[in-house]
């Protein structure tokens, strides 16, 4: 019993920070149909800058709050910059434009800041809470409750005020959005700053629990990735059960099954469930036209 | 006589094949081009693929990971010679392709990137964890596949780098062939119309998910060869043969030449095959030069390299 809790508790906190990639890759393929792989790298950026901040002398609070702005205008330049000049392009295009951008991120980091691995103090210590013979690290509350507050906030973001209704129209339809004067440029901004924003602050969240250095973002970006698909791509809610889902997979098969294929499981239900519902748990049905 | 596109594209690539080494200041350029040929060779099965039938797939690497181990594991444990290895590799991936495309090929655009992303991460989890078998991520090594030796005896005196120089080109030139084929085939149509829009083909009478499937099949066949041509010529392999890079590469490779013809592909593929060497030179810039090109192509040259090219010089013409 202590030892599944132990697994789920463990999976909970992975599978937060996979439901935080997801969310962020829902955001901007809402604004944009754009499906962004260099969303781990906005993960890493913000334990990254973090700790160089920390590092800097600044108190962590501070760099945290930093580094999520920083990467956040990270964000918009990569859509100013890549994204918007490539609008329309085929879907493989567009891949390999944020596959790009994901490649040159990560070597402009490690130009800067080197290939070690870094981290900096938990929040709130390093002293594990005891419950039901499990244990559970304070700093995975703290992962898991950005993203609780994060998905809570996005919901009534965009149910509860006029600009996130701008998004979600955007996302229906763009010309029609354009049409009843919705500044569709502003929408695609607004999403990746946000999207990169909540990848930073899921790598400020995970950094002191799992380190990092300027190669974690692409298995992250993979993860979110599949997380996003498995609950159907476009919808929050799909992101944050798919996140969670994937997290509680891979801990129990490296729990119970081989720590080695713990990835293996997660895909294998991706697969699964893709060929049930093709369209991911959450996802619209889509039709095409001729 | 007016040469079709398909003879055009079969000329220049052997007058490439042919006449490059010509121009090799030394030995050591005939290794990067029968490199740049085994990649184009798994590039030309992603123009059918992605090209032709516009199906993404971002796990081509786990065929190409069968492919390189089925010529290091067969010969040991089967007693197979290395080139019948390689005939195996390719029916293991066929059928692999065959049992994985049925269900996942029904997946639409983002949603067959990740299904595709999940067969190759699977593929390169096996080989990095049965150690026993594989060797895990150190690798294992490749018997040689002994026809240099057999070219000698006929008094063919070939350097290694030369031998598989034009082995892999000659390869290329089939492979090329038999996809130029395809394209003029009903099966290379009905791949066009669905490319074009799946219910309009299937209202034509186009059995949409077989000619898919098909595609899926032989672009796997492509992929495997390449990985088995690769495993043989540096008689060494590692799973990262298998690993998502390798399947990203192949996809950009024939993206970025234009995936619309074979001779874009291989042109594709010889820029990216070669960027890295031209890189090295730049040391720790390599990946931030390698990244910005690949966004920079394809936001200014959004139908890859060659297409592009070829309308600024008929612009110029004209």
């Amino acid at each position: 019993m202590s030892e599944l809790l132990q697994f789920l508790f463990s999976g909970v906190t992975v599978g937060a920070v996979y439901a935080l990639v997801a969310l962020g890759f829902t955001i901007i393929y809402n604004a944009s149909d754009v499906v962004n792989f260099a969303q781990g790298e906005f993960v890493m950026l913000g334990g990254m800058l973090t700790f160089a901040g920390s590092a800097a002398g600044l108190p962590l609070l501070l760099a945290a709050v930093i580094a999520i702005l920083a990467t956040a205008a990270m964000g918009v330049l990569m859509n100013k910059l890549a994204i918007e000049p490539a609008r329309g392009a085929p879907v493989v295009s567009l891949i390999i434009i944020t596959i790009g951008a994901s490649i040159f991120i990560r070597g402009g980091t490690q130009l800067i800041f080197g290939k070690q691995i870094h981290t900096y103090p938990s929040i709130s210590g390093d002293t594990p809470i005891r419950i039901m013979g499990a244990t559970i690290l304070p700093q995975s509350l703290w992962v898991i409750l950005g993203a609780v507050l994060v998905f809570i906030g996005l919901w009534l973001f965009f149910t509860r005020t006029l600009l996130g209704r701008a998004v979600l129209a955007t996302s229906n339809n763009r010309l029609a959005a354009q049409l009843v004067g919705i500044n569709t440029n502003f929408v695609m901004t607004l999403s990746f700053a946000l999207s990169a924003g909540i990848g930073a602050l899921a790598g400020v969240l995970i950094s002191p629990i799992t380190m990092t250095s300027y190669d974690v973002g692409l298995a992250l970006a993979l993860k979110g990735f599949a997380a996003a698909m498995l609950g159907g791509m476009g919808n929050p809610k799909g992101a944050l059960v798919g996140g969670l889902l994937l997290g509680l997979m891979e801990a129990l098969t490296a729990g119970y099954l081989s720590s080695q294929y713990k990835d293996a499981a997660a895909f294998i239900i991706i697969l699964a469930v893709l060929f049930f519902l093709p369209q991911g748990l959450f996802g619209r049905k889509s039709t095409e036209r001729v | 006589m007016k040469l079709s596109s398909k003879h055009v594209t079969l000329l220049v690539l052997l007058a490439l094949v042919a006449i490059s080494p010509m121009l090799f200041p030394s030995g050591y350029y005939y290794r990067v081009g029968a490199l740049i040929f085994v990649n184009a060779f798994a590039v030309t099965g992603i123009v059918i693929l992605t090209g032709y039938a516009g199906q993404i797939s971002l796990g081509h690497a786990g065929f190409a990971g069968i492919g390189a181990y089925a010529c290091a594991l067969a010969p040991v444990h089967l007693g197979l010679h290395p080139a019948l290895a390689a005939v195996l590799g390719a029916l293991i991936s066929a059928v692999l392709a065959w049992l994985v495309g049925r269900p996942i090929l029904r997946l639409k655009g983002y949603y067959l990137g990740v299904a595709t992303l999940g067969f190759g991460i699977l593929v390169s989890m096996v080989l990095n964890n049965e150690r026993q078998l594989t060797g895990g991520p150190d690798g294992m090594e490749v018997p040689d596949l002994g026809l240099r030796g057999v070219l000698k005896d006929w008094g063919l005196d070939l350097s290694n780098g030369q031998f598989w120089y034009f082995f892999s080109g000659i390869c290329l030139l089939i492979g090329a062939w038999l996809a130029l084929n395809l394209y003029h085939s009903p099966t290379g149509r009905a791949l066009r119309a669905l490319h074009g829009s799946e219910i309009a083909a299937r209202v034509v009478g186009v059995d949409v998910a077989r000619e898919k499937l098909k595609a899926f099949v032989i672009s796997a066949v492509y992929a495997s060869v390449s990985g088995s041509l690769l495993a043989l010529q540096n008689k060494f392999i590692t799973p990262d043969v298998a690993g998502f890079m390798h399947s990203i590469e192949m996809v950009t490779m024939a993206v970025l030449g234009g995936v619309g013809s074979v001779l874009g592909a291989v042109f594709g593929t010889a820029v990216l095959t070669l960027l890295p060497q031209v890189l090295t030179a730049f040391g720790e810039y390599e990946q931030l030069i390698l990244g910005l090109v690949m966004m920079l192509v394809m936001i200014f040259l959004p139908a890859g390299l060659l297409p592009s090219i070829l309308r600024k010089l008929r612009g110029a013409e004209a």
